[in-house]
């Protein structure tokens, strides 16, 4: 296949000679997706097909775009400028997303460009209007990109469902998908519904190493501040470099060190989610204009624009997962032949081993893959609803429609029935009440019982639902710093003081929903704990560091101080090896401590933390706390634990687990989020956003009381069905604990090597036993003796 | 029975786990603040819509009370209902089962601000029962009080020389900071008695309290 002999015109007149995969693309004759690393011009190769055809007349809409982010969109359209005019089409090309203006929005949908660019809830919106036939039913192409991106959350299974929408609408539609480097390219392939693929060289192999670093790593902690000398002279060495962090927070302090070393006074940005909208904007325009040196920046910047200009990225901290490790380095792809420079600056001695192993891994090319988990109802549900906005269905043909996406190809009949049932009536427990009774079966089509309905349905579209976020603003000043969680801004009193944008805050006073702040330029910040989301270690990367430690013969690849404190702990107690459960007991200060080398990421530990202390609680062990890291669990308690198989023993855990969820504040998050996507609550009551509070209040309530009187609830099984992975990481609890039956436990007098940087991890969690009580009960009782009372 | 033992007024009492408070010597079971039907108003209201059983929740709790204390009479402070239209929107079964209560034992039902029309004032000796403190002593609900204590918030007692104010008994309440000064200068200097699994005191409006 070649081009045509305009567009190869075109591309000759740019000095570009076409990417095989650009060719392959044009020659494509039915669904494909894509997988190229970054800066393979892949987004080009996408549009090539719809130039090329639109070159003919074309009356309507024929090329639909769809990105996760905005910014991308409005990006997209200038770009196609130039091949637009080049070529001399005569098309229309415009955006379409959350901020179009009403005005635009309500012409497009009279009449639609040729190519409109929007975003997978903008494209849902769309189509639950009445006239979405009529809109798309000239769609020729549909270019889906950052698809591997979009497959990893739900909202890619709402993309999916729209898609299979749009395909009875359009039976002619070609489907693109367009992918950075995933492990899994036929799986990927499978949620479009069935694709052709079309690899791309994947390119020269990375220049990646670990920063070599005047001192050695700290034992714990993981701001990686130890470092901040080695990574400014990385900066130096290079014309742009980015900085990627794990946590808001870390990039937050990191930043401020870099700069307190910044003695050129280099230009270093920073960029994370926390940062408001115009600050983040502001940062990426002075990086596209080069003028930035470096930009500390969080996940923040995982997807996006190509800076082509950046020629070096440093990952601070355990990279926790290959592929994205991989995808970070391909930030920096100066150009697409030659090789990407990265380097890795583990923030502590686990993550000395971590980093090794991830090293390891880049150079066999072996990526780390999350099994889709099923379906999620809760998208089903929304869609129900917003299909039956745009017109009556029945419900036998909308049931094989959905089958026909991706996700749900495997969708049984009985699920399907229950979201409808729970559409319509809201289940068992809601059915008392009349404002749940929204769909209404009329002449063997199901349609809205009340048809204002649909306006309150389109505004609740999405299925990303945030953590409550808080402004944060000056105080008398309308200057918006930021946002932080709302549990943050609940623990703090007026005068503490936190980082937010680079600067000291002290915290004033909440008004407005508001946090005012007061600028605090000379104090040190109380420590910014305003956690971005917490991701685990993966399971291949835990393996592998598993097998790294369990495996003395490896250790070369190892620096001498890791190697030292690896035989330390052989000696003292026992290394963790594959296919054992290794675990140690031993007293400190007169409390007993047990620790579970478990390598099974840090929120199956931290669930695993819950369930034992649970278990050691009732048994009478008197458990007072513990932490839970990537690698280990660390538990304190009155009573040692000297037998630890009968804690361990699945079953036993599994039981705990059905009474834990009654009560466990994460799985009530985790319903909030179910619940308002299937449109049991509303984010947006009639334009009036609800408040975080509001929300929290009605979806515990909600949560306690579907618990008590209709555990089988459908939105209730979504809730349990999504605990299996994610922060509650269930599967890998069951994983770790059937996969290791061979537990090893040693009992030693003191703390062990590996133990001690445990000991100093921050997030311990308090046990509120029976023990707690009484230390509740001391306190009232030393108050009343303080007062005379007694 | 784990309480927390008090005099008020020359009276003794024992402050209950749930809230309620108990008079030995009458065998009576006093509560305030029940909220009845309150998912169902703020449903008709168009607020959060909330699931209509926590008006289940607190009869269970109330018959429980009443079964464990072997109390002879009964007397509810007020804000019974959420309103009145609470009481007939109330299921066939919560009727029932509201029926059956009200007439085991000898109830008196006080008004509220919330369901005004009952009478407003029962006596217990010499102290006044209503629903909004006033000359003391007397005992009363309507604050629905909360104390903190090591970032602990629990529903409280609050037991002063001429007041004591019951905490709320229904399920869906909200709750008042105890430190508000409409309640310090009401109550003045006393003790709270915090509701949990075994209640206890803290020092109240003390002069010379510790700092929380």
């Amino acid at each position: 296949m070649s081009l045509p002999p305009d567009i190869a015109a075109w591309f000759a007149q740019r000095g570009w000679v076409p990417h095989p995969h650009q060719l392959a693309l044009m020659g494509a004759a039915r669904d494909t997706l894509l997988i190229a690393p970054t800066g393979g011009g892949k987004t080009l190769a996408g549009f090539l097909p719809s130039l090329a055809e639109l070159r003919l007349p074309h009356k309507g809409l024929h090329t639909l775009y769809i990105s996760p982010l905005k910014a991308l969109a409005n990006d997209i359209a200038r770009n196609l400028a130039a091949p637009v005019t080049a070529l001399d089409l005569d098309i229309r090309v415009e955006d379409r997303t959350g901020d179009t203006n009403p005005g635009q929005r309500a012409r497009q949908r009279v009449d639609p460009p040729h190519i409109l660019l929007t975003t997978p809830e903008s494209l849902a919106l769309m189509l639950s209007y009445p006239e979405a036939p009529r809109i798309f039913g000239s769609l020729r192409r549909v270019v889906i990109d950052e698809i591997h991106a979009l497959a990893e959350s739900k909202r890619g299974d709402q993309l999916m469902l729209g898609l299979a929408r749009l395909r009875s609408i359009a039976p002619t539609l070609t489907v693109t998908g367009l992918s950075a480097t995933v492990e899994n390219p036929a799986q990927l392939a499978q949620f479009m519904g069935g694709a052709e693929l079309v690899l791309a060289d994947p390119g020269p192999q990375p220049d990646i190493a670990m920063l070599a670093t005047g001192t050695p790593p700290p034992w714990a902690g993981g701001g990686g501040q130890y470092a901040v000398e080695d990574v400014m002279a990385a900066i130096r060495s290079a014309r742009l470099t980015l900085v990627f962090i794990n946590t808001r927070a870390q990039a937050e302090l990191f930043f401020q060190a870099l700069w307190a070393v910044n003695t050129e006074n280099l230009p270093i940005g920073l960029h994370h989610g926390s940062l408001s909208r115009e600050v983040r904007q502001k940062a990426e325009a002075a990086m596209a204009a080069g003028h930035l040196r470096a930009m500390v920046c969080t996940g923040s910047l995982d997807l996006g624009i190509d800076w082509g200009d950046v020629d070096l990225v440093i990952q601070l901290g355990a990279p926790k997962n290959i592929k994205r490790l991989v995808q970070r380095i391909g930030r920096a792809n100066h150009r697409y032949d030659t090789p990407s420079r990265a380097r890795i600056v583990p923030a502590n001695r686990f993550e000395v081993i971590e980093c090794v192993a991830a090293l390891e891994a880049v150079a066999a090319r072996d990526l780390d893959g999350v099994p889709h988990p099923p379906a999620p109802l809760d998208v089903l549900c929304q869609h129900i609803l917003l299909t039956a906005c745009a017109a009556p269905f029945d419900a036998t043909s909308l049931y094989h429609e959905i089958c026909r996406a991706g996700p749900y190809r495997k969708l049984a009949r009985a699920d399907f029935d229950a979201c409808l049932e729970f559409c319509a009536t809201g289940g068992y427990a809601l059915r008392a009440y009349d404002r749940w009774q929204r769909l209404i079966l009329r002449d063997g089509l199901w349609q809205l019982r009340d048809p204002r309905t649909a306006r309150l349905l389109r505004m609740n579209i999405g299925t990303i639902v945030t953590a409550e976020m808080i402004q944060v603003r000056r105080r008398r000043s309308l200057a918006r710093l930021g946002e932080v969680e709302e549990s943050f801004a609940a623990s703090l009193s007026p005068g503490d003081t936190f980082l937010i944008g680079g600067q000291t805050v002290r915290y004033d006073r909440l008004r407005d929903m508001m946090l005012e702040v007061t600028p605090q330029p000379t104090r040190q910040p109380k420590i910014a704990v305003f956690s971005g989301m917490k991701m685990a270690t993966s399971t291949e990367l835990s393996a592998r560091v598993l097998a790294l430690i369990g495996d003395p013969s490896r250790w070369a690849a190892l620096p001498a101080h890791t190697r030292d404190w690896l035989a330390m702990q052989d000696k003292i107690a026992a290394l963790p090896t594959p296919g054992t459960l290794t675990c140690e007991t031993f007293t400190r200060r007169g409390r007993s401590y047990f620790c579970l080398y478990g390598f099974g990421g840090r929120n199956a530990h931290q669930t695993l933390g819950l369930l034992l202390t649970r278990r050691m609680e009732e048994e009478g062990f008197g458990p007072l706390g513990f932490v839970a890291t990537d690698y280990a669990l660390l538990i304190w308690s009155i009573d040692p634990v000297l037998d630890p198989a009968p804690l361990l023993r699945l079953d036993n855990l599994t039981e705990g687990m059905e009474q834990w969820l009654a009560s466990n504040a994460l799985m009530k998050r985790i319903f909030r989020s179910i619940a308002t996507i299937a449109g049991l609550l509303h984010r947006n009551l009639h334009g009036a956003r609800k408040s975080g509070k509001q929300a929290t209040f009605s979806s515990d309530i909600l949560y306690d009381t579907l618990h008590r009187y209709d555990p089988d609830h459908l939105l209730l099984r979504t809730t349990r069905q999504a605990a299996r992975h994610g922060l509650v990481d269930f599967d890998r609890i069951e994983a770790m604990l059937s996969a290791s039956p061979k537990i090893v436990h040693s009992v030693v007098p003191h703390v062990t090597p590996f133990a001690a940087p445990l000991l100093l991890e921050a997030g311990k969690v308090p046990i509120q036993g029976l023990g707690a009580e009484r230390l509740l009960e001391a306190e009232a009782a030393r108050m009343m003796d303080e007062a005379g009372l007694t | 029975m784990t309480g927390y033992p008090l005099t008020f007024a020359g009276t003794d009492f024992v402050a209950l786990p749930s809230g309620a408070l108990f008079c030995p010597a009458a065998s009576a079971l006093i509560l305030a603040d029940l909220h009845l039907g309150k998912s169902e108003r703020m449903a008709r209201r168009g607020g959060a819509l909330l699931p209509p059983f926590e008006t289940r929740d607190t009869l269970d709790r109330l018959r429980r009370e009443i079964r464990q204390t072997g109390a002879r009479q009964l007397f509810l402070l007020g804000d019974i209902f959420d309103d009145d239209h609470a009481r007939e929107a109330l299921t066939q079964d919560d009727q029932d089962l509201w029926n059956r209560i009200t007439s085991a034992t000898a109830c008196i039902c006080l008004a509220g601000n919330h369901d005004p029309g009952a009478r407003a004032e029962a006596v217990l000796g010499a102290i006044t029962l209503r629903h909004i403190a006033d000359r003391g002593p007397d005992i009363s609900g309507h604050y629905h009080p909360k104390v903190r204590l090591n970032n602990v918030t629990r529903k409280a007692f609050l037991v002063g020389r001429d007041h004591l104010i019951l905490p709320a008994f229904g399920t869906f309440t909200g709750g008042l900071d105890a430190t508000d000064t409409s309640l310090t200068t009401l109550v003045g200097p006393g003790i709270a008695i915090l509701t949990g699994p075994r209640p206890f005191a803290v020092p109240y409006c003390q002069p010379k309290g510790p700092k929380r």
